[in-house]
């Protein structure tokens, strides 16, 4: 026991554990931020008047919500960086940090753009016909109207969207982010193959602890923002 | 969607814009599109070769349709494990003794937290390293990761399909003599699961796509037959892509048969009939007001 103790120990001494989780953390709150402005784009495109852009909207979701994510990250090595030759800045390190949060935002973003869709859904239609009886027009209708609701209906779809979005980012290891959690895990089960239960379940409690405040401070939210009707 | 709540029909002045918005937009789109197929174009993405290379029937016949067949066992296999797993715990966080139900919902809880990933390269590594019994470690790596991880949703789906039935059908049972484990199995369970049965195939969807993750356990799917092949010969771009459309296709195509099935068994069962959005956790979003807003035409109107 107290040998491992001790192995444990001397891990953690020589690995960043708190490290490789804050790189899956600002991976998570840069892909949110990004995902958040694209998906109500998308949504507002979804729901417009105009055919083209309500066509495009739903092409862009078809498309990404159905292709995996690990092809998208996987892209933005193989194509962007290395057969492109593309790069975001000086040091490789941000080059793909940045390439993985733009993959990340690009596929969740049909996710919240549905998120957002379920959330016009609780929106009773007397709204809307009540906001084009004072003669607002499709543009602001949606802005002052329909998408305040909207966005408080779909709290919980969207909580649901960043927990997801946090446990992928791990699959930024394939858009060659090497200092996130999974790669992180792989190397030290590699160098103490003995302690491997324990370095899993380390790596594991730390997203139970990171997902289900989430999962709560959402849910809460959700009924304390929800519109009563 | 002809008449939505959110615009007017519109007038000659409308129309016009419409018109006009819509040459915008198209405008818009294309021009984005032409200008990336002229960078791509300047980098010798076109050439000739490269997408030959690429769907070639050499390249079928030795690495997509290999990978595909890979790919779609480990998700069969995953489907019907978490099936399995997902109504024995599904039952489990609905038994009436609270150990099972209390063990039951941490397990649940757990592997729904954890990224997927993280379990497949831990099971890889655990089993190379204690079961090397197990000839395709590989493939059973990925198939327990996305059995405990989708089992782990489906278990969810069972307790808020049950939890989603009219009250009146649990209490029928319990009126007519059963005992609250009969009624469960015998009232409730089926109808939460014809209720479910459109969220589950949504479910597949992130199971296929899930299944893609193998390429880091060095699994032969899909995704890392095309890049075996890809840098062979040199294409990733348009391996990547001709696996991207494929994967689409497919999902596409279950997300029709999901959509289907909802309408088609609406009328079998008391529970509503929703699906998943097919990310990662549908249940909440299934248990939301997906299909039916407040007012009648709420739900439809709008999308």
């Amino acid at each position: 026991m107290d040998d491992f103790l001790a192995g444990f120990a001397e891990l953690f001494a020589r690995f960043d554990v708190l490290g490789a989780f804050w790189v899956n953390i600002q991976l998570t709150f840069w892909a949110a931020l990004l995902s958040l402005v694209l998906g109500t784009v998308l949504a507002l495109m979804r729901i417009s008047p105009i055919a083209s852009l309500r066509w495009a909207g739903t092409a862009y979701v078809t498309i990404f919500r159905n292709t995996p994510l690990t092809i998208i990250l996987t892209f933005t090595y193989l194509v962007l960086f290395s057969q492109l030759a593309l790069s975001l800045s000086d040091t490789l390190d941000t080059t793909f940090f940045w390439f993985a949060v733009i993959g990340l935002a690009v596929y969740h973003a049909a996710f919240v753009c549905e998120a957002i869709r379920s959330g016009v859904n609780t929106v009773p239609v007397g709204q809307a016909e009540a906001a084009r009886a004072i003669g607002l027009s499709f543009l602001p209708a949606a802005a002052l109207v329909i998408f305040p609701q909207a966005f408080r209906g779909a709290v919980a779809p969207l909580g649901n969207t960043l927990i997801a979005l946090l446990k992928n980012s791990t699959v930024a290891a394939a858009a060659s982010v090497s200092t996130e959690t999974s790669s992180l895990m792989r190397t030290m089960i590699e160098f103490r193959p003995d302690l491997m239960v324990a370095i899993f379940l380390t790596f594991a409690l730390g997203y139970v602890i990171l997902v289900i405040p989430i999962g709560l401070v959402t849910t809460s939210l959700s009924r304390r923002l929800a519109v009563k009707r | 969607m002809s008449a939505s709540v959110l615009f007017d029909a519109q007038g000659p002045r409308g129309r016009a814009l419409s018109v006009v918005g819509n040459i915008v937009a198209t405008v818009a789109v294309l021009a984005g599109l032409v200008w990336l197929a002229s960078v791509l174009y300047a980098k010798g993405q076109f050439s000739a070769s490269l997408w030959q290379n690429a769907v070639s029937a050499e390249a079928w016949q030795s690495y997509y349709l290999p990978g595909l067949q890979n790919t779609l066992r480990s998700a069969l296999f995953a489907t019907v494990g978490s099936v399995l797993f997902g109504i024995l715990f599904g039952i489990g966080r609905l038994s009436q003794i609270r150990p099972v139900r209390w063990v039951s919902g941490v397990v649940v809880e757990f592997f729904r937290a954890v990224p997927v990933l993280l379990m497949m390269i831990f099971f890889y590594m655990f089993f190379s390293a204690q079961a090397q019994w197990i000839a395709d470690r590989p493939f059973a790596a990925v198939v327990v990761a996305l059995v405990l991880y989708n089992g782990s949703v489906i278990a969810e789906l069972v307790r808020s399909g049950v939890g989603n039935l009219p009250k009146g059908q649990g209490e029928a049972g319990l009126a007519v003599g059963l005992t609250p484990a009969q009624t469960l199995r015998s009232i409730q369970l089926p109808q939460a699961l014809v209720a479910m049965l459109p969220a589950m195939v949504s479910q597949l969807v992130v199971v296929l796509k899930d299944s893609a993750l193998g390429q880091f356990i060095l699994y032969s799917e899909l995704l890392r037959s095309a890049q075996i092949l890809s840098s062979r010969e040199q294409n990733p771009l348009q391996a990547l892509v001709v696996v991207a459309i494929v994967f689409i296709i497919i999902n596409w195509l279950l997300t029709v048969v999901a959509h289907r099935l909802a309408r088609l068994l609406s009328s079998r069962t008391a529970g509503a009939t929703v699906e998943g959005t097919g990310i990662g956790n549908p249940t909440a979003v299934a248990g939301g007001p997906v299909g039916g807003g407040p007012g009648p035409g709420a739900g439809g109107a709008v999308v």
